[in-house]
């Protein structure tokens, strides 16, 4: 708390985005792109928070096999609420909505996004999502799993048909965001920003942004059938009344399953620009990486019947599904290989951004290699609704985008803030991060190799051993989550002063004040080389102003 | 319980195991490659390119490679064709049912398995089929959706309220396997497991002879009650220690008074427990929920008496004046 008097304080004079104005209602009402960004950061990571409370209660009435510390009900309603809250609150905004709001257009050289008010409103309708989503599952004791599907789920009281309407009320704010970066990228970029010399980062919200325009409507579609069927008695899902339940599963997977990528391409892009920054080298395979993203974005409307393998789907839909699936792994594995290629010759530094990024190629490699085994029909068979699944995607999720955005908020930090996090604590974090992680999901492959279903409150006997091993792994990951949460609070009230770039990156958030001033940049900028031309440009990593 | 098979899959136990073993073996260590690949990669790439004095600067500024990027698309191209094919084929095996397969009947209801077989009989939580033999399975659900799952046959397929679905496997070693359901189906979703017995084909013929017939000569009541407990599936739901679970526990119920749902007290007798297993509705006991399933015709009259024999027989109070 003491060091950071020790600065000279000119930068904190110079009027920023966090000084320009005070008052709660400056951010209530604010417009700038900057501090919907924060609106957004606190909002979203305290349903992280929710979200991992419920995580760790998971894991402890699994330590052993029978009901210890809940009942059934609770156990389903907690793993509906924590399945619900990270997919649609915390995991879908976090990229897009925190960095992507504070980052992109300064990246590309803007003022701001193209519709300010549109921004502003995204996150208001994000607040009445949240607020109508925890309410219905709470209220209406939801225990469906974060899938809803029928007919169960419309056994369980009326809640289904809220819950739908909150996740359609959440999917237009990322429509609203979706549609402001498409705008803010084809109209805004500054002079000289041609289309290939933009960041990928900017690439992968793209992209995104086309899934989330397209693909949210399906889900406006499911509710209105739900609803005629609830009111007018249609029979459309519920086989009592001549509907067919696996209807709403193609309903729900065609929203949900480009929805997998509305979450994974935004922790693409950010690890593209950490790749190259802290290899500190341009990046390999410019285009390859950015055309993949566009590549994913389209497959992924295609494939969204590879959850439904054994739902009693026509086998020549399984036949189409399952190749089209393998087609959607082609472009991730470009990404990757570009991305291991990068270091190649490179100045590679290991900072905590960068140990998350090796943490990302570690986990998501598993995750993505774990897909070919229920991309493949005959394994699939055996390995869905089990925790084979449950560990592929949380791998694939929390293993890609969650790690990609750890990575990213230590990145981009000091640029929020103005002021430096604590580096030995932050790898500390990663490292813990890391090992909780796998520790915690690695176990729940073999569980389900093995053939633990899904789901399950109680276990046979013969799975204790990989549950204990997996809990034990959530504390460990819970520990460095609690680190990683203090040594961002600390650093954002009293961390050292930032300087404007203290890693040497060449993308143009790095060239203005950290934080940045309210209109981001005093005159337009004129961008003369590519976001990675580390060999044409060379930019030192700026000395923080206190002695680490 | 067979307990042996490798670290990652149980043993098979069903004709098509083996093959679809094989390709989750190709795909694993296929993985395992690409895996040691990638982070091998990043290995030696972060030991030798590191930042260190004298190498300040990246020493390479290729960033584009044709040749290698057409590699690294075209290998995982061919390799994954590869799976898919192969993964296609065996699933064909798994959908077509061969044509000498006997037919048995699945229902799966919220939470308890029904199997009937050709010649009439049912048995409950409790498959026995024949050694080397296909069986057809067709499934329906009376309620919502199910999942019918043996891990050691390498089987699964979703239980439909809305229509039949069908699947097939042929046992290769007779014993027991776990059949579970894999699709969450609500407060009883992680207990509605069941038992596969594969027996010889004799031992099967004989099952069939005998099946739900529980309560043959030379039995007390008591223990009829006993087995009926398990074979009918009354413990998937209560309990004999005392503990309640989906429904009332059965230990010292019997001549006792329990409040029911309406407000109203009944103490429990024979009459009681009797219209509790063939209209379960009736009369909910307050603070469960009313989801039992009728027993009608599902058990005979000496496995009734069976379970009301058995209750007593868990409860302190012997005798009580009959309410009707």
């Amino acid at each position: 708390m003491s060091t950071a008097t020790t600065t000279a304080a000119d930068t904190q004079d110079k009027v920023n985005y966090l000084n320009v104005s005070k008052g709660i209602k400056s951010w209530l009402f604010t417009l700038d792109h900057k501090r919907i960004g924060i609106l957004y950061l606190f909002s979203v990571m305290a349903m992280f928070l929710f979200g991992g409370i419920l995580a760790l209660s998971i894991r402890l009435e699994l330590l052993n096999p029978g009901a210890d510390m809940m009942t059934a009900d609770t156990y389903n309603q907690i793993f509906t609420l924590h399945g619900a809250i990270m997919i649609f609150l915390f995991i879908i905004p976090s990229v897009p909505a925190i960095l992507g709001n504070f980052v992109l257009p300064i990246q590309i050289g803007a003022k701001d996004v193209a519709f300010p008010r549109l921004n502003l409103a995204s996150w208001y309708v994000y607040i009445a999502g949240a607020g109508l989503a925890i309410y219905s599952i709470i209220a209406g004791s939801v225990d469906t799993g974060w899938t809803f599907y029928t007919p169960y789920s419309t056994q369980v009281g009326g809640a289904v048909i809220s819950m739908v309407l909150a996740v359609f009320i959440l999917g237009f704010s990322s429509i609203f965001t979706g549609i402001n970066f498409i705008a803010t990228i084809h109209r805004l970029r500054a002079p000289g920003m041609t289309w290939y010399k933009m960041p990928l980062f900017v690439w992968g919200l793209y992209a995104t942004a086309i899934i989330q325009v397209l693909a949210t409507p399906v889900l406006g579609i499911t509710l209105v059938l739900l609803i005629l069927e609830r009111a007018f008695g249609i029979g459309i899902f519920d086989p009592a009344m001549g509907g067919d339940p696996v209807l709403f599963q193609h309903f729900f997977w065609f929203y949900s399953h480009p929805a997998v990528y509305i979450m994974i391409l935004p922790g693409m892009g950010v690890i593209s620009e950490l790749i190259s920054t802290f290899s500190h080298r341009k990046i390999f395979g410019y285009k390859a990486i950015a055309y993949s993203s566009v590549a994913i974005a389209f497959l992924s409307f295609g494939v969204w019947g590879h959850h439904m393998f054994v739902s009693g789907q026509s086998q020549y839909a399984t036949l189409i599904f399952s190749f089209l699936t393998f087609l959607v792994a082609i472009p991730s594995g470009v990404k990757m290989f570009n991305w291991v290629s990068t270091m190649y010759k490179g100045s590679i530094t290991f900072e905590t951004p960068m140990l998350f990024t090796l943490t990302f190629f570690f986990t998501f490699a598993i995750g993505g290699l774990t897909g070919i085994f229920l991309g493949a029909t005959a394994t699939d068979v055996h390995l869905t609704d089990t925790y084979f699944i449950v560990a592929h995607f949380h791998y694939v999720m929390m293993g890609g985008t969650i790690m990609a955005f750890f990575g990213g908020l230590y990145y981009w930090w000091p640029k929020i803030w103005g002021r430096m996090y604590n580096e030995a604590w932050g790898r500390i974090s990663a490292l813990l991060v890391f090992l909780g992680f796998n520790l915690t999901f690695f176990p729940q492959f073999v569980a389900g190799t093995q053939g633990m279903p899904r789901r399950y409150f109680m276990y046979p006997d013969k799975y204790q051993m990989l549950n204990v091993v997996s809990t034990t792994g959530s504390w460990v990951l819970a520990l460095g989550l609690v680190i990683m949460a203090v040594v961002l609070i600390y650093a954002m009230g009293w961390g050292p002063k930032a300087p404007k770039n203290p890693w040497g990156a060449l993308t143009l958030e790095w060239k203005i004040d950290s934080p940045p001033p309210p209109h981001n940049f005093e005159e337009t900028p004129k961008v003369t080389h590519g976001p990675y031309d580390h060999d044409k440009v060379k930019v030192k990593p700026e000395k923080v102003g206190v002695p680490a | 319980m067979d307990t042996t098979g490798t670290f990652w899959m149980p043993q098979g136990a069903s004709s098509i195991a083996g093959e679809v073993d094989a390709l989750f073996y190709f795909i694993f260590w296929a993985s395992v490659f690409f895996f040691l690949l990638v982070v091998g990669l990043s290995i030696y790439f972060i030991i030798k390119y590191r930042r260190r004095e004298g190498r300040e600067e990246a020493t390479s500024h290729v960033d584009y490679n044709l040749k290698l990027e057409v590699i690294w698309t075209a290998i995982p191209i061919i390799l994954v064709v590869i799976v898919f094919f192969w993964g296609f084929n065996t699933y064909m095996k798994m959908q077509v049912v061969p044509r000498d397969a006997i037919e048995i009947k699945v229902t799966g209801r919220q939470w308890m398995w029904l199997f009937d077989y050709p010649n009439g009989s049912n048995s409950i939580n409790e498959l026995v089929v024949p050694v080397d033999q296909p069986v057809k399975l067709t499934m329906s659900s009376e309620d919502v959706i199910h999942s019918f799952y043996i891990p050691q046959f390498r089987i699964k397929q979703d239980v439909l309220p809305s229509r039949y679905t069908i699947t097939w496997f042929e046992a290769t070693n007779t014993g027991k396997y776990d059949l579970y359901c894999a699709e969450f189906c609500g407060k009883g979703h992680s207990e509605m497991l069941a038992t596969v017995k594969v027996v010889s084909q004799d031992q099967y013929a004989a099952f069939l002879e005998g099946a739900g017939m529980e309560g043959g000569e030379g039995m007390s009541l008591e223990q009829v009650g006993k087995q009926v407990y398990t074979s009918r599936a009354c413990n998937t739901c209560h309990s004999i220690d005392g503990s309640p679970n989906v429904g009332p526990t059965f230990k010292d119920a019997y001549g006792h008074e329990v409040e029911l749902s309406d407000g109203s007290t009944i103490t429990v007798d024979e009459n009681y427990i009797r219209e509790s297993i063939l209209e379960p509705k009736a009369k909910v006991v307050k603070g469960f929920q009313s989801v039992m399933p009728t027993f009608q015709g599902l058990v005979s009259e000496r496995q009734i008496d069976g379970v009301i024999a058995y209750l007593k027989s868990l409860s302190e109070v012997k005798e009580v004046e009959q309410s009707e």
